[in-house]
């Protein structure tokens, strides 16, 4: 049989840039074939899909070494819209992919620029809508659809054309984590059905795990560094070398001091052989501690009775309650469209409650206007893009200041004394646009920070990034909270975000508070997370697995575990990076 | 979300009709229009701008705040008439019925008022045309229409494409006005005119910034999916000619040609009640 992808040698630099972005490429991907392509942020994974889809190098220029052959044939004969026949891409960003006005023209738009008529499409556009179950919204405008359903259509967008290769592209990067399940689950089907060749490019590994797949190709500084298949890759170290996160079972187990066997099947927690793992794990958690309960200390943020709606009779929120105690770290969860915005908008002030009362330290907010709030309360935006309007680094952080009237002297010494605990002090005259996408993250956390809030509300903090970037956004905020004590509260669809950093979760489904408790306890109670559209996390099945009575205790042990040794193992990461800024 | 001056799904036969149809109406309409300064003609045009209006059940909430802006427009135009020319009327019917004296040159004539009558009543000859256009074109069916009568396609995606993004844009745009009103910026009717053009611009740049990511997103998701590929390229929301659509065309043409017929008919454009 012929291979769908074939790379030989093949090397990759882009025009901009001065060192190949691709090296030494060797890579065979047979028809039917389903393969994951993982690596951290910058390592190549996403050129090495481009190179697939056509998009290098006819969006992107660049100079090709070796050969690449896709459907047999050099991409260079078939130009852009020659691939598109072969290869359909299903893009992070589900928002700006939908270009229709309607799901129906979205799916036909291939279509029409093919010049089918109307009377071949229309059939056409119902049998892939049936396909991906968007049949019923085919008249519906995008706003009207959720982040899941979206992706669907662009999923039905791209196979319209009888695609060979269907490539997606961190396909979980914006669903909350149940939706992300159906989206593996889809996925799978459609491979079974069409025998469609599928490329997966993601780093959430343990997400995309939750179906087979057939190789696992990771991608490290521009070179293949493994390609195998699931179960032999997760016995190696390759993974945590790379940066990318492993399954959190296996790292439980790794914990444990067991040596995990391929013959195991660790690809899935559910159907791994756990026999030879058993007790040690049990024994690791009979000795391992679990972690301290924090001193209560006096409420920093109560919401009492909270409603709110747009329209009379359609509520948006209801009967919402919470009390966020001063220095506590917690998280928002729900899925998208739960009320979890609407929330922090009500807490900004943005939008009145329709009933209820938001205090803070004890004082009811009601009468204050966004700008005063904003002095106690600040907010970070998901995207920094969406909140830098400053070319310089120091009049950004200094914005906050400069509109209230601080004197000269004073912003001077509280930006810089702000810049520095950000790590930013070395940066502070450079433009913002020569920072990397973390650092400009800093920048924007750095400009609320400077006001002494005493709350800070993050949207989706770690949203798009990687497992390094993440980990030192997150260190990063832990430390403010630690230091400087302000409570920090995040809405979040990231269950690991959850589980590591926050010592409790506040969980809407639907406009209502479901739970409020430990994320171990939450990820851990099947009710909750099915209503929240969250996953129970893989260490409970393990606990269960292996015999555990207190599947929650050992969630808690496992966390409290990860944070002592991160505590004890890891120099200041920070540090480096500024050494690096400054080399 | 505002949904201002924007296509609205009703069950109408105007709304049945093709973006084509619609077109040419609207084109015609507002040609005959602007050539005509006879009255008997324009209140014609009026009653009937009316009815279809009515027919098309557009509502007060899709127009209004657009109509409103358009009086303001209406009031300064009549105003700067009289101002800059106010023996126009005289100059066109020939005549001077002076009502009343202002001051220097302004007196108030009958055949200045009635001029600007004529004025007033062209403007609302047009609005409902331009409104029930607006409101009941699919923008889909809309740009497939253009393309048919032969503009490239670019041109009609163009406007799909716009309205796609715009409200997506207006999401973005209160998002970032929220987050920058928290930090401090007034962007409420308690800072001075000033400085809110000002402190516009803090949310102005966010926003170009993260709708280029957008562009960058959106070109590709077209390109990868063939667009431009061809000179030609079909549509699924075309709708094909029918029966009420000719009929439709048939009566915009004989009423121009009749309006202008009439208009032309003595050798000026204006309907002279004074002579």
């Amino acid at each position: 049989m012929e291979p769908m992808i074939e790379f030989k040698d093949f090397s990759f630099k882009y025009r901009a840039q001065k060192e190949p972005t691709l090296r030494d490429i060797n890579l065979t991907i047979m028809p039917g074939e389903k393969v994951l392509i993982v690596g951290p942020s910058g390592s190549g994974k996403s050129t090495l899909a481009h190179c697939v889809n056509g998009l290098v190098p006819f969006s992107y220029a660049g100079e090709m070494t070796g050969t690449l052959r896709v459907g047999g044939k050099n991409p260079a004969d078939l130009g852009l819209f020659g691939l598109s026949k072969i290869v359909g891409t299903v893009l992070q960003d589900t928002d700006g992919q939908f270009i229709g006005l309607t799901v129906a023209e979205d799916i036909a738009f291939a279509l029409e620029n093919d010049n089918v008529p109307q009377e071949e499409m229309i059939p056409k556009v119902d049998e892939v809508a049936e396909l991906v179950d968007v049949k019923k919204l085919l008249g519906n405008a995008p706003r009207e659809l959720s982040g899941g359903q979206k992706q669907r259509v662009s999923m039905a967008g791209v196979m319209v054309d009888d695609v060979d290769i269907l490539l997606f592209d961190e396909p979980l990067a914006n669903l909350d984590p149940a939706t992300g399940k159906r989206a593996i689950d889809l996925i799978d089907q459609i491979q079974k059905k069409k025998k469609t060749t599928i490329l997966i490019i993601e780093h959430r590994l343990e997400d995309a795990l939750y179906r087979d797949v057939d190789r696992i190709v990771v991608v490290g500084e521009g070179r293949i560094v493994a390609d195998t298949t699931p179960d032999e890759l997760l016995v190696t170290d390759v993974l945590e070398k790379q940066g990318i996160r492993e399954p959190l079972y296996i790292t439980a187990i790794k914990h444990a001091g067991c040596r995990i066997q391929a013959q195991d099947k660790p690809m899935h927690m559910e159907t791994m052989d756990l026999e030879s793992y058993r007790d040690k794990v049990r024994a690791w958690f009979d000795k391992t501690e679990g972690k301290e309960k924090r001193p209560d200390s006096a409420s920093a943020l109560k919401v009492e009775d909270l409603y709110f709606s747009y329209v009379e009779g359609k509520p948006i929120l209801q009967h919402i309650h919470f009390d966020i105690k001063k220095g506590e770290m917690v998280s928002i969860v729900g899925k998208n469209g739960a009320g979890k915005s609407t929330l922090s908008n009500l807490i900004c002030g943005f939008y009145k409650p329709t009933r209820g009362t938001i205090c803070l330290n004890g004082r009811d907010m009601a009468p204050l206007s966004i700008k005063e709030r904003g002095e106690k309360i600040g907010l970070v935006m998901q995207s920094p893009n969406q909140m830098i309007s400053k070319p310089m680094i120091f009049d950004e952080v200094a914005l906050g200041l400069a509109v209230r009237g601080t004197s000269e002297d004073e912003i001077k010494e509280r930006v810089h004394q702000t810049l520095k605990t950000c790590g930013l002090y070395p940066f502070r005259n450079w433009p913002v646009s020569a920072l990397s996408f973390g650092q400009k993250k800093r920048v924007s956390i750095a400009s609320i920070l400077v006001m002494n809030p005493e709350v800070m509300i993050l949207d989706e903090p770690t949203a798009g990034q990687d497992y390094r970037h993440y980990t030192e956004i997150m260190d990063f905020l832990k430390e403010i909270n630690e230091t400087l004590g302000i409570t920090i509260i995040m809405i979040t669809h990231d269950m690991h975000l959850m589980l590591e950093y926050t010592d409790r979760a506040i969980v809407i489904a639907d406009g209502h508070l479901i739970a409020d408790d430990t994320p171990a306890k939450v990820l851990t109670n099947e009710v909750i997370a099915d209503k929240a559209y969250l996953k129970k996390t893989s260490l409970y099945d393990l606990a269960v697995g292996c015999g555990i009575g207190n599947p929650s205790e050992f969630v808690e042990r496992f966390i409290a575990y990860e944070r002592e040794q991160k505590k004890a193992g890891k120099p200041d990461k920070r540090e480096e990076e500024e050494m690096r800024a400054d080399g | 979300m505002a949904k201002i001056l924007s296509y609205e799904e009703k069950d109408t036969w105007i709304h049945e009709l093709s973006g084509v149809t619609k077109l040419i109406f609207f084109l015609l309409w507002c040609l005959t229009s602007m050539l005509t300064y006879d009255t008997r003609v324009l209140v014609t045009m009026l009653i009937l701008a009316l009815i279809i209006f009515k027919i098309s059940q557009t509502e007060w909430k899709q127009v209004g705040a657009v109509f409103k802006l358009v009086m303001v427009f209406l009031v300064f135009n009549v105003l700067a008439i009289y101002l800059f020319s106010p023996d126009q009327g005289t100059a066109i019917y020939g005549t001077k019925t002076v009502l009343f004296h202002i001051a220097g040159r302004y007196d108030v004539t009958m055949e200045q008022l009635f001029y600007e009558l004529n004025v007033v009543i062209k403007y609302f000859t047009v609005i409902p045309a331009v409104f029930m256009f607006l409101v009941t074109t699919n923008p889909s069916e809309f740009a497939a229409s253009l393309n048919k009568m032969g503009v490239s396609y670019n041109v009609g995606y163009s406007i799909s494409i716009a309205l796609r993004y715009i409200p997506d844009v207006q999401g973005e745009f209160t998002k970032i006005k929220h987050a920058q009103e928290a930090r401090g910026i007034e962007m409420s009717g308690k800072a001075s005119l000033i400085s809110r053009i000002k402190n516009t611009a803090t949310i102005i740049f966010p926003l170009i910034f993260s709708s280029m990511d957008r562009i960058d997103v959106v070109s590709n998701a077209m390109e990868l999916r063939g667009f431009g590929k061809h000179k030609k390229r079909t549509w699924y929301m075309g709708k094909p000619l029918g029966r009420n659509d000719y009929l439709a065309i048939a009566f915009t043409v004989l009423f121009s040609v009749a309006a202008l017929v009439v208009t032309f008919a003595d050798g000026s454009r204006f309907y002279n009640p004074f002579g």
